[in-house]
């Protein structure tokens, strides 16, 4: 069981409060985090990464216990206490200020 | 019993605001989708609690909403805006080419006849149609393959496709206008398109005084017992066509200064129309300070200032392209949302004006639904 906390706004947009518990096939990476959020939530479809390539949106940033893993390949594993639930991934948005 | 339901698009959310027919107190719901652009909502004319909301993030990317409630609750529908085939190029700031490449919808426009067809106009520009009320979108795209696409060139805000009429005497013909490519028409319901531009100068950006595209057309509009007549607010120049947009001619007349974005027809007078002039392209204010909607009832050049309940001193907010909008009931009411956060509406076709709201985001979108 993966924990994964969201930004506020795809919170809203997927109505829900809290962290994400989901269930993920085989060894956890980010690809494979990603295939079941969106397949829990497809209203999040695009938001994160692009339709097509898959690529991140840029001004998104992925977290994993205290490191930032954003640019990390998509098909490595993610930190075993990520994987074993004992530490969450974080998708955060870039701060903007002025 | 009549009401009045104005869908407000703005900087940090959607904002619905009900009435009945006096327009004079006005409920205000939202913010809807808080802290998201909201660049256009639009509601179907076959069925008006069929909403469909463009909602947009720099961070999130594009969420396409829809309502069968009148705006009371919200569904995401599906936001994949794909171009057709290999997409090509266009021209960049530097007249380089650049890849076509996807950014947000800026305009929503319903089916005449049919609730779940919707139009989309995204930036970069091009045309989407959904056929099952949002939930899957395929661009039509003979519009960027009619031979100019890879001439057309953004203006500062975008290369948007902002603008969408649909003739509602002929289901085969609709009209669309992109900054700054210029307008086209199709007369085939969207498989293929001709540019519209002739007549339109551009001498500050177009040196061949017969270019086909690259105009910085900011808002066309159309009064629906008339298609055959186009009015156009150009990025200088308020014009009107009198033959489908086959040719323009130039109707500024005595404006204080042609450079603007909206323009509206009057609900029950095809030769009345609205525009608010801005100072210039640098200058994205009225000018003197001074807010006033102009209202012409000869169909251009000859305008007279409506500054009635409108601020008339040390005002400097601006009047976006899609933040006008008018309604069905007579006499027929004005609405405009400015970048101030106001929107202001008239009961009687512009003679006098109220605000109805004053601290909203900044007003990126007015549409106005007349509910019997």
């Amino acid at each position: 069981m993966i924990r994964l906390e969201l930004p506020l706004h795809l919170r809203m947009l997927a109505q829900v409060t809290g962290e994400v518990r989901l269930d993920v096939e085989g060894e956890p990476t980010q690809r494979r985090v990603l295939d079941a959020l969106e397949a829990r939530f497809p209203m999040l479809r695009g938001t994160i990464r692009d339709h097509t390539t898959h690529e991140r949106r840029p001004f998104l940033r992925f977290f994993a216990c205290e490191q930032d893993v954003s640019h990390e390949s998509p098909d490595a594993p993610l930190p075993a206490s990520v994987a074993q639930g004992a530490e969450p991934f974080l998708i955060i948005g870039a701060l903007a200020g002025g | 019993m009549t009401a009045i339901r104005a869908l407000v698009g703005t900087r940090k959310g959607a904002f619905v605001l009900t009435s009945d027919a006096r327009r004079q107190k006005w409920d205000v719901s939202g913010p809807h989708f808080a802290g998201w652009e909201i660049y256009h909502v639009k509601g179907s004319p076959v069925d008006p609690n069929r909403l469909y909301a463009s909602q947009s993030s720099s961070w999130f990317g594009q969420v396409i909403q829809r309502s069968n409630d009148g705006g009371k609750t919200w569904e995401p529908v599906d936001n994949k805006f794909v171009y057709d085939g290999i997409p090509g190029t266009h021209l960049w700031y530097d007249g380089t080419p650049h890849p076509w490449e996807f950014k947000r919808v800026w305009h929503l426009e319903p089916s005449l006849t049919d609730v779940d067809t919707v139009y989309a106009g995204v930036e970069d520009a091009a045309l989407f149609r959904s056929t099952d009320g949002g939930q899957s979108w395929h661009e039509l795209s003979g519009l960027r393959g009619h031979g100019s696409g890879k001439f057309w060139q953004p203006g500062a805000g975008g290369m948007c496709l902002h603008t969408i009429l649909l003739d509602p005497s002929n289901p085969q013909r609709m009209f669309i206008a992109i900054s700054a490519a210029g307008a086209f028409r199709t007369d085939d319901g969207g498989t293929t398109w001709q540019p519209i531009n002739r007549g339109l100068k551009s001498p500050y950006v177009l040196p061949d005084p017969d270019a086909e595209v690259g105009h910085c057309v900011h808002r066309i509009a159309m009064h629906p017992s008339n298609p055959n007549v186009l009015f156009m607010q150009k990025h200088w120049d308020v014009m009107r066509s009198d033959n489908a947009g086959d040719l323009w001619q130039e109707v500024s007349g005595n404006l204080p200064t042609d450079f603007g974005f909206p323009i509206e027809v009057h609900a029950h007078e095809a030769e009345t129309i609205y525009v608010v002039p801005i100072k210039s392209d640098s200058e994205h204010f009225p000018p003197d300070g001074k807010l006033r909607v102009y209202r012409s009832r000869t169909g251009g050049n000859d305008w007279e200032a409506l500054t009635n309940g409108l601020p008339q001193s040390d005002c400097y907010v601006n009047v976006l392209r899609n933040a006008m909008a008018i309604d069905q009931l007579d006499p027929c009411g004005v609405y405009f949302g400015t970048t101030g956060g106001q929107v202001y509406g008239s009961a009687n076709s512009g003679d006098s004006w109220a605000p109805i709201v004053r601290d909203l985001p900044p007003v990126l979108s007015v549409e106005v639904q007349t509910l019997a």
